[in-house]
């Protein structure tokens, strides 16, 4: 099926958008959005930051680790918790709360003017509970491992479901919310689930995405260096380096996306404002290494989900990278995209983890989320710090450096792979009314 | 412990000085010393028993579940504790 053609270069085709659902009630759109990066609080702070190629990644001391680099994010978190909600909560649930609550505003949902039982919380993490277990076995150390000092907040704070769980006590939710542990494609499977779950009549507002808290604790940055891929630089902000020659591992970072999802009938129905269509999606696993990716597996995956989105290849005008500056997992990635987007000469690739790291659960939410704008501003945030492309990560229309003016995208597609194999890939289109 | 606690009221600074870290968005100033904690500031039971910890951590005292009811108020967390605090 041909796709549109644009006679002059720096615009994206304009497909033909065949949406495999035509009832309303089965389409998928997103309302609202409420984020935190470690370059911005707001998605018109986070957006514009990408744009003018503004990262912020910076030194911490965690224990026993002494200096590392890490993305921080700095949102107010007592804007929408008390003190004692934070002291009590986890990391991971105040970033859920504050993004679930600019989410909604963002959407205009009024929960007070909501049936609460029809709202669900679908979050995706990468892991949840080595930070308060990390802090609770040094706090018994200092008593000699008297475990009579270990905090009845254990059991709360590291059940997996917390940050949903928290968020779901903020804002007065009765519906079912539960997290999905889905490594560093977590972020997807969130919005995935929110799709599934609202197709299925489960509920009719879905606040879904993924967090991470993950720079808190100091396990995951001894093993990332135990792996040799944990990245060190002189300038922080130059540390994480997808596809570049010198690139030397990842960036940890803290970070939350949470989208407000629902069916395209209710949206409508309600006057929303749409800002996108999930109009396709798939996850599957490699089936081979632990640790190591497949790209036979992410290409597979990348077709489906552009299948079913009822797109080609050809009309997916930007790819939002999960590249996390690995040596193997960039190359292998590139290998996937290659063969997926062989002969599309309108369709272009970044990187947004350049930016703000690897925010493990949080990141191809908030890297869908980073690239959103493109439906309405017409550019395409580039990929930064690379300095000297690796030929094994060669793309066409890789934008590098700058944000580059590109028309005419109506199609995303959102990798985020992890660990044990898992890939994920999701498709939003711009909505069109129709 | 550095400074021996010898008297109720530098007790129940002590007690008032842990809820201010557990209950850090209350206003203490106005806590009345005879009347239960519970019924004047939002105190749940898991607050009690960061209470319990803090006492332990920081103060060596240990307080069993059965005396939880004996910190109900300041007045009578300083009856109780007073004593423990000699030790």
């Amino acid at each position: 099926m041909p796709s549109a053609t644009h006679p002059s270069s720096g615009s994206a085709a304009a497909p033909h958008l065949r949406v495999r659902y035509k009832n309303p009630a089965e389409r998928i759109v997103v309302t609202g959005l409420g984020l935190t990066a470690p370059n911005g609080n707001t998605p018109a702070e986070f957006r514009a930051n990408l744009l003018a190629t503004k990262p912020n990644i910076q030194r911490i001391t965690t224990r026993y680790m002494g200096e590392v680099l890490a993305g921080v994010c700095n949102y107010d978190a007592l804007k929408y918790q008390k003190r004692k909600e934070v002291r009590n909560g986890t990391r991971a649930g105040s970033i859920a709360i504050y993004c679930a609550r600019e989410a909604l505003a963002d959407a205009g949902l009024d929960l007070a003017k909501m049936n609460p039982a029809r709202a669900g919380v679908y979050i995706g993490i990468t892991e949840h509970g080595n930070v308060e277990t990390e802090n609770e076995i040094f706090n018994i150390s200092q008593f000699n491992y008297d475990t009579k000092y270990w905090t009845h907040h254990h059991n709360p704070r590291t059940v997996a479901n917390n940050p949903a769980g928290e968020v779901t006590i903020n804002l007065g939710i009765t519906g079912p919310h539960y997290t999905i542990g889905a490594a560093c494609a977590a972020g997807n499977a969130g919005l995935i689930q929110a799709a599934q779950m609202l197709r299925l009549g489960e509920v009719d507002v879905a606040i879904a995405g993924g967090v991470s808290e993950s720079i808190h604790t100091f396990g995951i940055f001894a093993a990332f260096k135990a792996q040799g891929a944990l990245a060190h630089h002189e300038d922080p902000n130059k540390a994480s380096r997808p596809f570049d020659r010198d690139r030397n591992g990842i960036v940890i970072s803290e970070g939350g996306a949470l989208y407000i999802v629902e069916r395209l009938s209710d949206a409508l129905a309600r006057g929303a404002r749409i800002i996108c269509e999930i109009a396709g999606y798939n996850m599957n696993s490699d089936a081979t290494d632990a640790v190591l990716p497949n790209p036979d597996r992410q290409a597979e995956c990348m077709f489906a989900a552009i299948a079913r989105s009822g797109l080609e290849p050809a009309d997916i005008g930007l790819i939002s990278t999960h590249a996390t500056a690995t040596h193997q997992g960039d190359a292998q990635e590139c290998a996937a995209l290659r063969r997926v987007f062989a002969n599309c000469p309108d369709t272009y690739f970044n990187n947004t983890k350049s930016f703000i790291g690897h925010a493990m659960g949080a990141a191809g939410a908030l890297e869908l989320a980073g690239n959103l704008g493109t439906f309405t501003d017409g550019l395409i945030h580039p990929t930064i710090n690379l300095d000297n492309l690796d030929p094994a990560c060669e793309l066409p229309n890789l934008v590098s450096g700058q944000t580059r003016p590109v028309s005419g995208v109506r199609a995303i597609l959102n990798n985020s792979f992890g660990m044990l194999g898992i890939n994920s890939a999701v498709v939003v289109t711009s909505y069109q009314g129709t | 412990m550095a400074v021996a606690v010898t008297t109720p009221d530098e007790v129940k600074k002590i007690v008032l000085a842990i809820i201010a870290d557990i209950a850090p968005d209350e206003d203490l100033s106005n806590v009345k010393p005879e009347v239960r904690l519970r019924d004047q500031l939002e105190l749940d039971s898991m607050d009690f028993l960061d209470i319990v910890m803090e006492l332990r951590k920081k103060y060596g005292i240990e307080v069993p579940e059965a005396d939880y009811p004996k910190l109900a108020s300041l007045d009578s967390c300083a009856e109780y504790l007073l004593p423990k605090f000699g030790k």
